[in-house]
């Protein structure tokens, strides 16, 4: 059975890219364009892994993170931030909001389904 | 299309929508706007740009926004205060970006010195924000990156340490115990361990001698450790690598047990732990690695004075729509169907008519409906491809600023109505006829700073563009504060150039009018904006051809004012079927204020064969259509004919003589100039019910062609009173 994974971006470039990536290895994607709209969706979808952008309008990536941990049905899943290389500062900041892991901006595919392989059973 | 060209594409879509919001963003905080959204929008907008530029490789336009983004991130994070001349700065970055955007779409060069240029007055102020940063002192962190420090991700390379020294395998012993904040953020050990096991052979024990009873059991805590032997061919980094995530919440120890190891194992980890807690206490630090063997004292990182990130208020939520995205040439190819439909559905009832079937109530009935429907159909089709004037009002404070730069003048542009909708069609023929008219006014309406301040107005110019909606057309209008029309020059050229007889007496509004005569442009040297050849003929010769018309209204000395009506749609027409001399005409509605049958007494002949008509108390020039169009040689007899009152720019009255008014319909338009060619005084044709070609009639065109020839009329006028 296929995992599923909840995509979180508001540009619609990187929507297509991840669905694209994400389609072809093999995995079910549903997709939010902010974090409001991310956690609207996980009022109804049961995602294996969750990855969000950071910069987004209405609901940052921070504050969607922590929407999502304190969700009890939802704090379990592993999350992965899409970052940019340079961002050391963000990346802590998501950790602590409760972040499983990261992607690196431009993202690899290959490297995108280990980082994903990494975090999800 | 491959899919990631297709995603190529959409990128390229989204960065103009973001660039627009790069603009307007901007342009709020010029005006003073200090929202916090309003500046984290403007900063995600380049980012976007910037994200999504390095999926496709697009480097130059990577370098720009990166730049670009390094001060916006200042400027959100309250390290560079908006100030005026920070935002125009700004402003020709953001339209150095959108040229650099457009060159990698287009694959042309964008202008390198320019870029190079911006750049390099983004980087001064990267750097001087910087240089605040660390308190006051000029020689703020720069890394080796254009334009910010150079943030090294935390998770440590040891690239430097030549531990693949020995090209045999390795053995490490790796000592695992996670802390209870590594399971709440989702992490597994057995994911970790499934990852190493992947790196080469892997022997695990747990150490549960921790594990409390299940009583003492917090479900949330961590009791267990693990101690894994590993031989792999791999070197530490990649096992470091598999836990790139988890580093912070676990501790870790990597052991070589390598007979050689190249470094000392011990001294490493140490190493490393020093490391972790200070880079665990101080934040976005760079930490460079000396070469292997060396052990470095850990520099105290420069204090980063970190202003919370704005970006975590929710916004107000706008009233979500749900919108689909659909290709336009779906939505053009729906519309032409509808619209046959909408012919064929008239044919239909015309044959019914005329076989007496449509007799049957039933069929009555039905036919009616059908017609209620069909119109239905086309007004929603026609909504979906109806889009607010924004798209193209967005384009012009670019335009303003250019033109305002070349010509030396500030200016102001203000905008109103932008939602106002119109048919995709308008639009896009909109473009161009706005263009000249904003050029014109900054060229030639508006006054120099120092003209201006003379007359006592304030040094920035104002110009006003805004759109309504009226009596079933769109209005546009162009309103500047400059110096207005200066008459006795216009009427000077206009009768230097032959284009009116010099002793001409003309009323105000008619001297406006002299500069939309071809021939006429007032530009004494044919300046690179307004004089290419582009006079407002042209302009008004474009909005003709679209249906529309234009006008003037100017005061001396306070400005002037454009005002141009177009027809919501160029795809149909309500319209007024009239007969002449034999063929069918449609005059659209939207010209025609009233209908009215002459009386013998009312028309008065003047000057040759021109005619009037007294309609309450005024003169009204009467256009015989029949001759106007060369349908026949004789004049019509007003007695046996219908006159139709039509109101054209400038508020000029003429009455159109024509034989009979058939009835009123909704048309489907149907372009003459790309079936045939553009004829004189006809707009465009199309297919009435009876299946016969009918022409639409351009009032305009025929009211100002025959007025030229009349200029008799007004003397006329003045002595009628």
């Amino acid at each position: 059975m296929s995992k599923t994974i909840l995509t979180v971006d508001d540009s619609r470039t990187m929507r297509d890219m991840l669905m694209l990536a994400l389609s072809n290895a093999g995995y079910n994607v549903v997709q939010a364009e902010d974090g409001m709209h991310g956690l609207e969706v996980l009022k109804e979808a049961q995602p294996d892994v969750i990855i969000t952008d950071i910069n987004m309008p209405r609901m940052d990536g921070f504050g969607f993170i922590e929407g999502v941990r304190g969700d009890g049905r939802h704090r379990a899943v592993p999350i992965l931030v899409l970052t940019t290389e340079s961002d050391a500062v963000k990346k802590d900041r998501a950790r602590r909001a409760g972040a499983t892991g990261w992607i690196v901006k431009p993202f690899d595919p290959v490297k995108l389904v280990e980082a994903i392989r990494r975090v999800a059973a | 299309m491959d899919a990631m060209a297709a995603i190529k594409q959409t990128f390229f879509q989204e960065c103009e929508e973001q660039l627009g919001e790069l603009e307007t963003g901007l342009l709020v905080m010029e005006d003073g706007g200090n929202d916090p959204e309003t500046v984290n929008a403007v900063f995600r907008a380049v980012h976007s740009i910037k994200g999504g530029a390095g999926a496709f490789n697009l480097d130059e336009l990577v370098h720009f926004a990166h730049v670009f983004e390094s001060v916006l991130d200042h400027l959100r994070a309250g390290r560079l205060t908006p100030s005026g001349d920070v935002l125009k700065t700004m402003l020709r970055a953001a339209d150095m970006l959108a040229d650099v955007v457009h060159a990698a779409r287009d694959g042309q060069g964008a202008d390198a010195a320019r870029r190079d240029a911006l750049a390099a007055e983004l980087r001064a102020y990267d750097l001087c924000a910087l240089g605040h940063e660390a308190g006051g002192d000029d020689e703020g962190v720069c890394g080796e990156e254009a334009g910010g420090v150079a943030f090294v991700p935390v998770a440590i390379s040891f690239d430097d340490w030549d531990m693949d020294a020995a090209p045999a395998g390795h053995h490490f012993l790796i000592r695992f115990t996670p802390k209870p904040d590594l399971y709440a953020k989702a992490n597994e050990t057995a994911l970790l361990l499934r990852e190493l096991a992947l790196l080469g052979e892997t022997a695990v024990t747990c150490d549960h001698s921790r594990l409390p009873l299940l009583e003492d059991l917090d479900p949330e805590g961590s009791y267990l450790s693990w101690t894994i032997d590993l031989r792999t061919s791999q070197d530490e980094a990649a096992i470091r690598n598999v836990f790139e995530f988890v580093e912070w919440d676990c501790d870790l120890e990597i052991i070589s047990q390598d007979a050689e190891p190249a470094v000392d194992g011990a001294a490493l980890d140490a190493l490393i732990e020093k490391m972790q807690t200070a880079v665990e206490a101080e934040l976005g630090v760079t930490q460079d690695i000396a070469a292997a063997g060396q052990t470095r004292a850990v520099e105290p990182p420069v204090p980063q004075a970190l202003s919370t990130p704005a970006g975590n208020k929710p916004e107000t939520i706008s009233s979500s729509q749900t919108t689909i995205r659909v290709d336009l040439d779906r939505v053009d190819r729906l519309i032409n169907l509808v619209g046959e439909l909408v012919i064929n559905q008239a044919v239909l009832t015309q044959r019914m008519l005329e076989a007496g079937l449509a007799r049957a109530s039933g069929v009555a009935n039905g036919l009616d409906e059908l017609e209620q429907l069909t119109r239905e159909i086309q007004d929603s089709v026609m909504a979906i491809r109806a889009q607010p004037v924004k798209s193209v009002f967005q384009r012009m404070p670019r335009l303003v600023r250019e033109v305002a730069a070349m010509t030396g003048k500030s200016v102001r542009l203000t905008t109103e109505g932008e939602n106002t909708e119109v048919d995709k069609t308008v639009i896009e023929r909109l473009a161009d006829p706005l263009t000249h008219m904003i050029r014109n006014a900054i060229d030639h309406g508006l006054e120099s700073p120092e003209q201006r301040a003379a007359a006592g107005k304030p040094p920035e110019g104002q110009v006003h563009l805004s759109a309504l909606h009226r009596s079933g057309r769109i209005v546009i209008e162009i309103a500047d504060d400059g110096a207005g029309i200066d008459r006795s020059r216009v009427k000077a050229l206009a009768a230097a150039k032959g284009l009116i007889p010099a002793e001409a007496s003309l009323s105000d509004e008619e001297i406006d009018n002299l500069i939309f005569l071809p021939g006429f442009s007032t530009a004494s040297t044919v300046s690179d904006i307004s004089g290419r050849g582009v006079g407002m003929d042209v302009v008004r010769r474009s909005i003709q051809a679209l249906g529309g018309r234009i006008s003037i209204r100017s005061k001396p000395r306070e400005g002037s004012t454009f005002t141009m009506s177009l027809p919501l749609t160029l795809a149909v027409l309500d319209g007024m079927v009239v007969t002449v001399a034999g063929e069918t005409l449609v005059v659209p509605l939207t010209a025609i204020i009233e209908t009215l049958q002459p009386r013998g007494a009312s028309v008065h002949g003047y000057g040759g064969n021109a005619r009037v008509i007294a309609i309450r108390d005024q003169f009204i020039p009467l256009i015989d259509i029949g001759r106007e169009l060369e349908y026949r040689a004789e004049y019509a007899d007003p007695a046996r004919s219908v006159a139709l009152l039509v109101e054209t720019e400038g508020h000029m009255r003429s009455a159109l003589l024509v034989d009979a008014i058939l009835g009123q319909r909704q048309v489907v338009i149907k372009s003459l100039e790309s079936n045939y060619q553009h004829v004189h005084g006809i707009a465009a044709a199309t297919i009435l019910g009876d299946g016969r070609v009918a022409l639409i009639l351009d009032v305009d065109a025929v009211v100002s062609g025959s007025r030229m020839a009349d200029s008799g009329f007004d003397q006329l006028c003045a002595t009628a009173g």
